[in-house]
């Protein structure tokens, strides 16, 4: 039986596999994506995401559990930054989600970012195609960071999760507006710390800019205690439908599919250029030239366009 | 091969000296492996499910609790119930040499004891991959 | 102390020394560039009056016996007698371990010292899944009070001294060891001991915890009232930086973060509305013994000083037992090879003699196969008699705080304490210990310098004697300690008989009025008293808090 068919049949494996393969790069799992890509858009895909030390992996435990206890399965995509430095790294957000790990209604993938600007993989959105094809009714993608990650998450994710906590002090300041503006939800977790409320109202005092008709709404939790969790994920399902109702989960999805064909013509240039080792030495070479003034970077580039 | 190693560093049974774990785990990243760290008290099934569901080349499990007799070949058992034959299993800790043999027959393909450096599990796991 | 013309004249010489010194290196160079003690802080080729040039006796050390308590807790230290020689021992059940404790005693060991298996620590049952293979293997087994009163059958506990390691349900096991007691007909006043109940620890590197911070603390509080009531000569937690130095900390971060904990329990105890003086007197600390034993003092010497000055000025205690530091020592587990184990006999006396020269109150030493498996009786005696030979044969213990006054032991003191206040300033910033676990801070402090050390291993900047130089072919070690896998079915058999034989609606009864004070805030001391009493077992006791309380969650950042 082909990897296609096991994972139309739900094997577990089969998805595992799947998602390695898409990670490498392999060419077969872009041809099995293809062939299957119609099934994909039933799953309700929901980023996460907020500074480090938010809780956001706690947070997605207690949900996921919420989720199961009423009947319905869900895919989580786990990204931890690697190392630029080794290519290395250590995916640690399994830890916080012992009990789902043999949960049959539950998949976990833990990803490392590989060195893809923005923090999040193309790899990853590979991922959710694979679980969603699998069949579960919700994906998580849970990421660390603040900037670009989290525009990177609204990309992939019918809905945006932005997980806060209070005695971050100025950082909300920091986070610029844009960052805000991709928070459909937010969650200011570890409520029961001082500044909570404070930390709330701040969030909803920069949402004062946001004028489209769903304005965020911002749910007081404490994970750890599984507070807050139920309500959460009603204002996540109700997100939902909310886009569904006045089509803007059609809007989103196709400014998003432009996005991930753009990107897609990009890398797959990049790839025909740096891919033919041949290439990789007219580079090494215009970048001597470029350095000694030789040649300028303009020509330098338009010379290997011309080679394609 | 052009893509990173991954590996599952878990601990099973119930003793909390992850030391070893820890520092196993950073010099396996530093060695552009990608490591998923599961965490303390992981039973068989658990460590099992996720190698599965993070298709890992490597099972490195670290005990030192005194029950790898009984956990370590749970695991392989289990793995092998579920089909999965081309992920490497090994261990380390505080195992008495007597007892190796015994885990080796089980499937446990090498165990690491203590005083072991890192470079010699990392060279081990290069060298023994089951899968390109 | 010294007069500022004589340290300028001593500076003066110094650097004149130095500077010869610094010609004469270019022909005949230093082993190293660089000099580390065991836990990689700078070493100087000499020590003068001017490396200590604001040292001042009486606030700086003073008197053995008063504050700051820099010499010692007791006024004649082991001229009065010796350190508690306390063995750390149990296995397989309990009938195995009593038989042990009775060799120790008879051997001349002076207090015993409990370790309890592993399903034990976590509150699980031997017939929990989890206890697979786990069952009697690093301690011994207790599920009831049945087995505890085999463990302490024929040991008079008016007599005895006892240590227990045991931290998240050391509620449990206190209460079963009081039970004992009434059987024998010892009253709980007449009861000298310790319970480890240091969770924060467990959080930090140990690892056998169970409940939330918030719940651990209040049963820890808790212990500290019932006892300064009922079991007023017990030690009711012994704030641990053994398992810190083991999970490869510096001795500066044993200190720091140890004393963090200490200050943390302090601060629940006094928000629960307990008086400093009631509860701190009966505080005791954990600490490890390694290789570098120069350090080691001064790290001892340091934790007195300076626990004592957090006692006085930022707790405002007044009784002269709050501020001393008491504390109990193990030589370092991790310091000893699995390779040429013999000579961790070695490792142990150099250990053991930093304990002693830095004022221990009792101690327990390795045994050479600790890095294999668990000790036999033969490598336990050796480990023993490394003790009594330190204390009756090398003069270390004749007179008080030997080593005071070397410019290198002072400046080396001043500077883990000084290193130690940087932690807690750091701590205290977060928000105090447990928030500072809660985000990873101590642990990762702890792992990067556990990575250190394990890459200068490996690169050979550290020698380990039989590890990586002057290594041998060996022949795998005989005669290892086994225990017999079939102490799993044995206490499974017992727990069978247990529930037949004990009044099962008595036992529900009590765990129910033990979960309706979980719910509440009254003190839990009586009620698990009364549950051990009708021989509830561990894990029923602990489930019940289990379902109120919820577990704890690990936080790893690596």
């Amino acid at each position: 039986m082909d990897l296609a068919e096991r994972l139309l049949q739900g094997d577990k494996r089969a998805v595992a596999r799947l998602i390695s393969m898409a990670e490498n790069h392999d060419p077969e799992a872009v041809e099995i994506l293809k062939s299957l890509f119609s099934k994909t858009g039933k799953a309700h895909v929901i980023g996460i995401t907020g500074p480090p030390g938010a809780g956001k992996s706690t947070l997605t435990d207690k949900l996921a559990k919420a989720i199961r206890k009423e009947g319905k399965t869900v895919g989580i995509i786990a990204v931890d930054p690697t190392s630029p430095f080794t290519g290395g790294s250590i995916l640690g957000d399994r830890v916080r989600m012992n009990d789902l790990s043999t949960d049959p209604g539950v998949f976990i993938r833990s990803m490392g970012t590989r060195g893809h600007l923005g923090g999040l993989s193309k790899a990853t959105q590979a991922a959710v195609k694979i679980l969603d094809i699998y069949g579960v009714d919700y994906i998580f993608i849970e990421t660390v960071g603040v900037g670009q990650s989290e525009v990177d998450i609204a990309k992939n994710a019918d809905t945006t999760l932005m997980v806060m906590v209070p005695g971050l002090g100025d950082d909300i300041q920091a986070i610029k507006a844009g960052i805000m503006e991709i928070g459909d939800v937010f969650a200011v977790n570890k409520a029961d710390r001082d500044g909570a409320k404070r930390t709330a109202r701040e969030i909803d005092m920069m949402l004062d800019f946001n004028h489209s008709d769903w304005r965020p709404p911002v749910q007081m939790v404490i994970a750890v205690d599984n507070e807050g969790i139920d309500e959460l994920l009603g204002h996540l399902k109700d997100h939902k439908k909310h886009m569904e109702d006045t089509g803007k989960l059609q809007q989103r999805r196709t400014l998003n599919s432009r996005l991930e064909i753009i990107d897609l013509v990009q890398e797959n240039l990049m790839r025909m250029i740096l891919d033919k080792s041949k290439k990789e030495e007219m580079i090494n070479q215009l970048a001597v030239d470029v350095a000694v003034r030789k040649t300028d970077p303009y020509t330098a580039s338009e010379s290997i366009l011309k080679e394609i | 091969m052009d893509r990173p190693i991954r590996v599952l560093v878990a601990k099973p049974g119930l003793d909390g000296h992850d030391r070893g774990a820890k520092v196993i785990a950073r010099a396996l990243r530093d060695a552009g492996m990608e490591v998923i760290y599961t965490g303390l008290r992981q039973t068989p099934e658990q460590i099992v499910s996720a190698t599965i569901q993070e298709d890992v080349d490597v099972v490195a499990m670290s005990i030192l609790s005194g029950a790898h007799n009984t956990l370590l070949p749970k695991v392989v058992e289990l793995l092998k119930v579920e089909n999965v034959d081309d992920v490497l299993v090994i261990g380390g800790g505080v195992i008495p040499d007597d007892d190796i043999p015994f885990l080796k027959e089980k499937g446990i393909a090498e165990i690491f004891t203590p005083g072991t450096p890192t470079s010699v599990t990392i060279d081990y796991i290069r060298a023994n991959l089951k899968r390109k | 102390m010294f007069e500022k013309e004589k340290l300028a004249q001593i500076k003066e010489s110094f650097d004149s020394y130095n500077a010869k010194m610094e010609k004469s290196l270019e022909k005949r160079p230093e082993r190293k560039t660089v000099f580390e003690t065991g836990s990689g802080a700078p070493v100087n080729r000499l020590y003068t009056p001017a490396d200590i040039p604001d040292f001042d006796y009486m606030t700086d050390l003073g008197i053995p016996g008063s504050y700051p308590y820099t010499r010692g807790v007791q006024t004649n230290m082991y001229r009065g007698r010796f350190w508690t020689m306390r063995m750390y021992a149990g296995f397989a059940t309990a009938e195995e371990s009593n038989k042990r404790y009775k060799y120790l005693i008879e051997q001349g060991s002076m207090g015993l010292s409990v370790a309890f298996d592993l399903p034990t620590q976590i509150g699980y049952d031997s017939d929990h899944p989890l206890s697979e293979g786990e069952v009697g293997k690093v301690g011994v087994a207790i599920d009831s009070l049945a087995d505890m009163e085999i463990l302490f059958g024929g040991i008079p506990l008016d007599k005895v001294s006892t240590s227990m390691t045991i931290n998240a349900p050391a509620s449990v096991l206190l209460a079963m060891y009081i039970a004992v007691a009434e059987k024998q007909g010892v009253t709980p006043d007449q009861l000298r001991g310790t319970i480890q109940n240091d969770i924060l620890k467990e959080y930090i590197a140990r690892g056998t915890y169970i409940f939330p911070t918030e719940p651990s603390m209040r049963l820890i509080t808790n212990i500290f009232e019932y006892c300064s009531k009922e079991v007023p000569q017990w030690n009711t937690i012994s704030i641990s930086g053994y398992h810190i130095r083991e999970a490869g900390s510096t001795a500066a971060q044993e200190v720091g973060f140890t004393l963090a904990d200490g200050i943390a329990y302090v601060d629940a105890a006094i928000k629960a509305g307990l008086d400093v003086d009631t509860f701190a007197p009966r505080l005791s600390f954990f600490f490890n013994a390694h290789n570098d034993i120069l350090e080691e003092v001064a790290k001892f010497r340091a934790a007195r000083r300076l626990w004592a000055k957090i006692m006085k000025e930022r707790f405002g205690a007044k009784d002269a037992k709050s501020m001393a530091l008491k504390f109990h020592t193990q030589t370092g587990g991790s310091t000893l090879t699995a390779q040429q184990p013999e000579n961790n006999i070695v490792r142990v006396a150099i250990q053991t003699l930093a304990a002693v020269l830095g004022g221990t109150q009792s101690l327990h030493t390795n045994s050479k196969d600790e890095a294999l498996a668990l000790p036999t009786e033969d490598s336990v005696r050796v480990a023993l008699r490394t003790q009594q030979i330190v204390a009756y044969e090398s003069g270390a213990a004749d007179t008080v705080d030997p080593l005071a006054g070397s410019y290198y032991i002072e400046a080396k003191t001043k500077e883990i304490e000084e290193a130690a206040m940087e932690y807690i300033k750091k701590i205290d910033e977060i928000g105090g210990a447990p928030k500072a676990i809660d985000n990873g801070y101590i642990q990762q402090e702890i792992m990067d310098a556990a990575y250190n050390y394990q890459k200068d291993i490996e690169a050979g900047k550290r020698i380990i004697v039989g590890m990586n130089k002057f290594q041998i072919k060996e022949e795998a070690p005989k005669g290892l300690l086994r225990v017999d896998p079939s102490v799993g079915e044995l206490q499974k058999q017992k727990l069978v008989d247990l529930r037949a034989k004990r009044d099962n609606s008595l036992v529900q009864q009590k765990l129910e009025a033990l979960r309706t004070a979980c719910q509440g805030d009254e003190n839990l001391m009586p009620f698990i008293l009364d549950a051990v009493r009708a021989y509830g077992t561990l894990g029923e006791i602990c489930g019940v808090m289990r379902e109120v309380f919820g577990e704890y969650q690990q936080s790893v950042k690596l």
